[in-house]
């Protein structure tokens, strides 16, 4: 059986080569730039029409290939470029100016243009290569090995390293059998509360009946975070491969893949590698010719975060409203229309295909004891290179943020970061050599969830950090629980009172009462977990309360009610008019001096004269709390007021 | 594209569904695409189709974020308010632009030239804060915004449409 089943996937192969041959067989230079949404919205698109453009101009007989995205958003557009015989370079922040020149020297005249370059993809002799580079080194990838390296629309690419091989093995094996091997690799659900995958799916197995329904969860709602986009746009075929896997496992004939709306491009390549694969028999009515079969659709969701919450998605594919109902019974054993239901993430479905090939053990080896494997991250904010970082589990937060995505900018001092999300919660400076599992981020309040990571600096406002994460998850509540309804929007009004000045020392008891109560008092994991941010302040950041309450001063002189914005006259240089030109509301005037001042009545604290005041001078300075704004110094003008110019 | 209402084929819409509630999401997907928002009459006319009350058609239009029940501007402005953006504080950006056009998130200027709206981040968090400029389907992308690239982009939008430059464009 298996060697006839092995026989007729190598057959399949040939034939899908043959259509498409991978990109990395083809004998002429070949050029790649990423352009997944990250990848387009920095130019990616005028980089690739530009390579094409000047190849052309030039004569030039070369390959240039859209493919997916490296996680390294930083140095966006990300351009390889492959030259028979040698490595493939990679250059960063490529201009289509940039990709002109690399054509011409490069690919026309031989020559690598090294200064451009950031590192070769293969070992070489003459560049290093770029897994040697810190943001690359501490990585493993997994889930993300191939994106950004491969063509996602491409069949024969994700063939041609090795792809579908699990799905054969999963083929020549008992359903039984594979559920055994997730076990043994201990692999726990990637999309944040971590339950044993093994499990949920002999649950679902158990109801079956050949009947069951297996989802891939791509509705990535957590505002920072994007890995599920990335790993779906960069190589749609290891998602689509893990869900025909996991539909055999418990033996289902019905897949879906749910992506959120905000994803277009992560559903039309979606889209088109269920096409693919379903025209070449790797889905379907008979999958490599056996008696399986797996219908898979692409639904688009429509923006609303609590369909992250598997009920609430099933209810919207059903054309309802996207609200959680009570569990039990659980979707495994009741789920989309009666029918026994598994809901998976896109990450732990991509890590699916690696368990089967590469053994159990290559898994559970990576990892922290309760916690195996790798896990995506998204770090943003306040760091250096910001982007999609895949490491192990266990690895700290201070080597995230430091060793791997090159610390805070500008010298300014490391504050905390907030983890997993709108779910998660604020982990100081001070807890930041805890390694990273599931068990750690609870034990510190916070939560795997999503992976999103915003690293904070000293110029944030913990009190603003909860509200606005608060203020998500108000809005999106679907307002069926009285206390994730209600509740939410008293903690934000207490949140918005404390960023103003205007609470008072109760608030505060009420805040965290509240906070608890919404905790208990919600079915699903939205309103549960809502209050986390602002229990983690309140826990390693009260003073910052303290300071708005009882000072009326935001120490990270954010919070704008708090806050003023004031020109120092003794650094004010007369003459210069840098700040005048950006205020938007015309709140900076002209003394008698020639030197500047802001009306506090006009100013609407948008810093943008902080950002115009030349770095020689440096004379904006924000002042909180805003009584300590000394008296405004203006002489003035003849008809007894202020002489205002521009 | 911007259509009145007496103008909207429904019909060419719901002839490619079936008419079962699973197909209520994309349907309405569907007609948001092909019409730039949903109108009324054609809420009704899904759930004559689908055979389900008004309401649950509109619950669920309500419900998404994705929907919206008002045309938008011909110019469709889309603030990021991703955390990303938002400790690079785009609601200072936000606020320019209901300065500049004269009306608030969500609306849209009564010559339907301008709307304006908060998105969830757009994915490019290394170029925060971001706002997406959407004139028929193209969509460009503006990163590391500040109050006066909103003016310039404004300004730059009225001489395309060979407006008058003024304040409050909208009111």
């Amino acid at each position: 059986m298996s060697k006839e089943l092995e026989a007729r996937f190598e057959d399949l192969k040939s034939r899908v080569f043959e259509e498409s041959p991978p990109s990395f067989d083809l004998q002429k230079p070949l050029i790649t730039v990423g352009t997944a949404t990250c990848g387009l919205a920095q130019g990616a698109r005028d980089v690739v029409l530009a390579l094409r453009d000047a190849a052309q101009k030039m004569a030039l007989d070369v390959e240039v290939k859209e493919v997916g995205c490296l996680g390294h958003c930083y140095a966006e557009p990300l351009v390889t470029v492959k030259m028979p015989g040698l490595a493939p370079y990679l250059y960063s922040k490529v201009t289509p100016v940039k990709a002109e020149l690399i054509l011409r020297y490069f690919v026309r005249d031989g020559d690598p243009f090294l200064d451009f370059v950031m590192g070769s993809l293969e070992p070489d002799e003459i560049m290093p290569l770029v897994w040697e580079l810190p943001r690359f080194f501490y990585e493993k990838r997994i889930i993300m090995e191939h994106c950004g390296l491969i063509d996602p629309e491409n069949l024969g690419d994700y063939l041609a390293i090795g792809g579908y091989q699990g799905l054969v093995k999963a083929l020549s094996i008992e359903p039984e059998e594979i559920i055994q091997r997730v076990e043994e690799a201990r692999l726990r659900g990637r999309g944040g509360a971590g339950f044993p995958t093994a499990l949920k799916w002999r649950i679902c197995r158990a109801n079956a009946n050949g009947s069951a329904v297996v989802i891939c969860n791509g509705d990535e709602g957590d505002p920072g975070a994007y890995m599920d986009r990335a790993v779906m746009e960069s190589n749609p075929h290891q998602v689509l491969e893990g869900l025909a896997i996991a539909a055999r496992a418990v033996g289902a004939n019905t897949a879906y893949v749910y992506v959120r709306a905000e994803y277009p491009l992560a559903a039309r390549r979606m889209r088109k590698a269920v096409m693919e694969a379903t025209r070449v028999g790797l889905l379907g009515p008979s999958i490599l010719g056996t008696e399986m079969a797996l219908e898979v659709k692409v639904f688009e969701g429509s923006g609303a975060f609590v369909c992250g919450e598997e009920t609430a998605l099933i209810a919207s594919i059903q054309g309802e409203r996207g609200m959680p109902r009570p569990r039990p019974p659980f979707p495994a054993e009741r789920g989309l229309w009666g029918r026994p239901t598994l809901v998976n993430n896109v990450k732990t479905l991509a890590l699916i295909p690696k368990i089967l090939v590469k053994g159990p053990q290559f898994f559970s080896t990576i990892g922290t004891p309760s916690s195996k494997g790798t896990m995506v991250f998204s770090v943003v904010g306040k760091c250096e290179q910001a982007g999609l970082v895949e490491v192990p589990m266990g690895t700290t937060l201070r080597q995230l943020v430091f060793d791997i995505c090159g610390g805070i900018p500008e010298g300014r001092s490391f504050k905390g970061v907030q983890i997993g999300g709108p779910s998660g919660g604020c982990v100081p400076a001070t807890l930041s050599d805890i390694p990273i599992d599931y068990e750690a981020l609870r034990d510190a309040g916070a939560m795997m969830g999503s992976g999103g990571i915003v690293v904070l600096d000293e110029d944030d406002c913990m009190v603003e950090v909860a509200r606005f994460f608060l203020e998500f998850t108000q809005g999106e509540s679907c307002g069926k629980c009285t206390f994730c309804r209600i509740g939410t929007k008293q903690l934000l009004e207490i949140l918005g009172d404390v960023t103003k000045g205007v609470a008072t020392k109760e608030d505060l008891n009420l805040l965290q009462q509240l906070a608890l109560d919404v905790r208990d008092g919600s079915l699903c994991n939205l309103g549960s977990t809502a209050p986390n941010p602002v229990l983690t302040t309140l826990r390693y950041f009260l003073d910052e309360y303290m300071a708005h309450i009882e000072e009326k001063r935001c120490p990270a002189l954010q919070c704008r009610d708090l806050i003023a914005y004031y020109i120092v006259p003794e650094k004010c240089a007369a003459g210069c008019d840098a700040c005048v030109g950006t205020c938007p509301t015309e709140a900076i005037y002209t003394m008698k001096t020639r030197k500047k001042a802001v009306d506090q009545e006009k100013c609407v604290k948008c810093g943008e004269c902080m950002r115009a005041c030349p770095p020689e001078y440096r004379a904006v300075v924000r002042i909180s709390p805003t009584r300590d704004v000394p008296p405004p110094q203006a002489p003035p003008a003849e008809d007894g007021k202020p002489e205002k110019i521009g | 594209m911007r259509y009145e209402e007496e103008e909207m084929d429904v019909e060419a819409i719901l002839k490619e569904f079936e008419p079962s509630l699973e197909n209520l999401i994309p349907i309405l997907q569907k007609m948001q695409r092909a019409f730039g928002y949903l109108p009324m009459s054609g809420i009704e006319r899904v759930a004559k189709f689908l055979g389900v009350p008004k309401g649950h058609v509109y619950g669920v239009a309500t419900f998404y974020n994705q929907f919206r029940l008002t045309p938008p501007g011909k110019y469709q402005i889309k603030v990021c308010t991703g955390t990303a953006c938002h400790v690079k504080r785009s609601y200072v950006i936000l606020e320019e632009w209901e300065r500049r056009l004269g009306i608030k998130e969500g609306e849209t200027t009564p010559d339907r030239l301008f709307s304006l709206e908060k998105v969830a981040c757009v994915g490019c968090c290394a170029l925060a804060p971001v706002v997406v400029v959407r004139e028929d389907s193209t969509e460009t992308f503006h990163g590391h915004m500040m109050t006066s690239k909103v003016n310039g982009l404004l300004l730059e939008m009225l001489r395309k449409e060979g407006k008058p430059i003024v304040q409050g464009v909208g009111s």
